[in-house]
């Protein structure tokens, strides 16, 4: 195969900013600093696997794919309700689907913190209906809820771009050819919205595994996620080479999730990456 | 009765205020080839959706073996579509393209696996199972949406210019195609075409439209012998149109001659349109004709000869013949009593006037 010139710039670019960073970061993760001085070692790795982080990564792995599934069963009808023809706000209704990811991600994290908090308005709400001894923030739900709710759009986004592709005339071939609408969903949009299913969860899952603001932040520290977790040691406990190392773990588990979402024959959709 | 298996009574339907489909009645024989003609924007496949079922009339009653099924989904009527685009399912191999309708119906899978068989070798696609549809040309892709519908034993099947992507040769093996299998399974077929010719080679009977009417309804023959209006006489066939007067029964008056023809029956003097077909027309010599012309053109068409020629009050006639003749000569015309068709006066304007209609309608529109 013949490379163009055009492609050297950027496989210098992904030098500079992928391999090299990539480097640095197995440099640190395989070192540490003893008394001053930089030594060799496994040692981070072995407690990496420590029972403790192994806990935390299963529970990060487990919230990214609840957030995941509900985000689908959400999305999934959502998508199928917005890309109807029939439905002529559609497209309106998609932008304010959209308009939320615009927004920073933190202000939006934010604002739901606001709304779950104890003086809050849903909370207002609730105790003005009788219902006490309840936190709707700082909390494993809370989380999720947030996953949820920041990760929707890449959820919808894809199913909505692969539902609206589908020719409008397959659903007239499907009826003549004697499908009722259920089973004309079930042949006919179902597999043809796979590649938009699977690109939904992988810009939905990856994310949500990796995110540590939405845990920090209404989790409170008492629900921690593995993105959290790496945060933590590099700014709170400036432990760089652990961090790299729980960095290179992660790493590894996400590119591992990611070729197995890959590894379908339908190319359509869109990838994150 | 009892041979009619469809039936549209009075059927109505316009789309945002225009009126596309304005009053129909027709009805379909079964084991019938009937074919749908009509310029383009005619609202032939709005009648044939309307069959199909994924359109309602506006008004109006359509039966099925003499029941109303206005209201009766597609997927409920013992019809089946071959769309004009194919309409293939891209996630599906020709195979399952083909078995969609007997797995709906929870068909066993060896019986499934018989009737594919027997259908892809009926349209000359055996062995072609797993192919994806986006791997076939054009015309192996219309050979699988025909399979797909037949397979599904429907009583009638609906066509709607199935062969209009096709290239020329293609087109005229399936038309033969077509009527083959039709008769071979006896099935009713409505088919959809703007193209004359393609009616005419394939049909038992032909309706034509122009703008949501029918115009006429008859065998190819009777259309294209006697047509009943300018409107059909243009668009079926080349014609030389001429407007006369029948003086009385069998006798009628244009280009400033009398001839005698086979019409009768209408008033004195009723004005009336005359259609002459390019091949009825005899080219003779000056004193033996009843019009002298002028040859103004001669164009070998491959078969025969196309001769433009102007008469003394400037009319242009155009005539098909094997023997050549010079331009510039002077010759006169011969026509036949059965060369002249006479037609109640319409205003239907011809398909190139309404043509002309529309273009001028999209620069307002533009302008
Ligand atoms: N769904 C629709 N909405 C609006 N106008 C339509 C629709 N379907 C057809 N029409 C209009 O109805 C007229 C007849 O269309 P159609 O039945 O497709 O004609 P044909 O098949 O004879 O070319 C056209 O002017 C077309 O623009
Ligand atoms: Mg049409």
């Amino acid at each position: 195969m013949k490379r163009s010139a055009y492609a050297y710039p950027y496989l210098l670019w992904m030098a500079l900013f992928i391999v090299v960073p990539l480097a640095i970061v197995l440099f640190y993760a395989l070192t540490d600093t003893v008394d001053g001085r930089l030594i060799f070692t496994l040692e981070n790795f072995s407690a990496a696997f420590d029972p403790a982080y192994v806990k935390v990564f299963l529970r990060s792995l487990w919230m990214a794919a609840l957030a995941t599934v509900i985000c689908l069963a959400i999305g999934y009808p959502l998508a199928l309700v917005l890309s109807s023809r029939h439905f002529k706000a559609g497209k309106l209704l998609l932008m304010l689907v959209v308009i939320p990811m615009w927004m920073n991600f933190l202000l939006r994290t934010y604002a739901w913190i606001n709304l779950l908090s104890d003086n809050g308005i849903i909370m207002k709400a609730l105790q003005f209906f009788g219902v006490e001894n309840l936190s709707l923030l700082y909390n494993q739900t809370a989380v999720i809820v947030g996953l949820v709710y920041n990760f929707l759009p890449f959820m919808v986004l894809p199913i909505y771009t692969s539902l609206i592709k589908i020719e409008p005339n397959l659903y007239e071939a499907a009826g003549d050819l004697g499908a009722n609408s259920f089973m004309s969903f079930l042949k006919v949009t179902l597999p043809l919205s796979v590649p938009g299913i699977v690109s939904g969860i992988t810009m939905t899952f990856m994310p949500a595994i990796t995110s540590f603001a939405v845990s920090r932040l209404m989790g409170g520290g008492l629900v921690t996620m593995y993105g959290e977790l790496i945060e933590n040691q590099f700014y709170f406990m400036r432990d760089w080479h652990f961090g790299a190392t729980l960095s290179i773990v992660m790493m590894v588990l996400v590119l591992i999730s990611a070729v197995l979402t890959r590894n379908n024959k339908n190319k359509e959709g869109g990838m994150l990456w | 009765m009892a041979d009619r298996i469809i039936e549209l009574k009075n059927i109505r339907k316009s789309f945002d205020g225009e009126t596309v489909l304005d009053g129909i009645d027709l009805y379909i024989r079964r084991r019938e080839f009937l074919t749908l003609l009509g310029p383009s924007g005619c609202g032939k496949t709005t009648m044939l959706r309307i069959i199909a079922g994924f359109e309602t009339a506006d008004s109006g009653d359509l039966l099925f073996e003499g029941q109303r099924i206005n209201d009766v989904p597609p997927y409920k009527r013992r019809v089946n579509t071959v769309f004009q685009r194919y309409s293939l399912f891209p996630h599906m191999n020709v195979f399952d393209n083909v078995a969609f309708g007997l797995n709906i119906k929870k068909m066993g899978k060896a019986e499934i696996a018989r009737r594919v068989a027997a259908m892809l070798e009926m349209v000359g696609l055996a062995g072609y199972e797993k192919r994806q549809p986006e791997s076939l040309s054009g015309g192996q892709q219309q050979r699988v949406a025909i399979a797909r519908a037949l397979v599904n034993e429907p009583e009638v099947l609906l066509l709607d210019e199935p062969l209009a992507a096709l290239d020329l040769k293609m087109r005229k093996e399936m038309q033969l195609e077509l009527k083959r299998m039709q008769q071979q399974l006896g099935i009713t077929f409505i088919f959809v075409t703007h193209d004359q010719e393609e009616a005419l080679t394939m049909s038992d009977t032909i309706v034509v439209m122009s703008r949501g009417q029918i115009q006429q309804i008859g065998t190819p023959v009777d259309i294209y012998n006697e047509p009943a209006n300018a409107f059909v006489a243009d668009f079926i066939g080349e014609s030389n149109l001429l407007e006369g007067v029948m003086e009385k029964d069998y006798l009628c008056r244009f280009a400033g001659y009398s001839f005698p023809c086979l019409d009768k029956g209408f008033m004195k003097n009723e004005e009336v349109e005359i259609v002459v077909r390019p091949e009825d027309v005899d080219i003779v010599a000056p004193e033996k004709g009843m019009i002298v012309c002028t040859v103004r053109s001669i164009v070998f068409m491959g078969v025969h000869y196309e001769i433009m020629l102007e008469g003394a009050d400037g009319m242009l006639w155009k005539v098909h013949t094997t023997d050549p003749v010079e331009p510039g000569a002077v010759v006169g015309l011969y026509l036949d009593p059965d060369a002249i068709h006479v037609m109640k006066s319409s205003d239907e304007p011809l398909a190139s006037e309404q043509e002309e209609m529309a273009a001028l309608e999209e620069e307002e529109d533009e302008g």
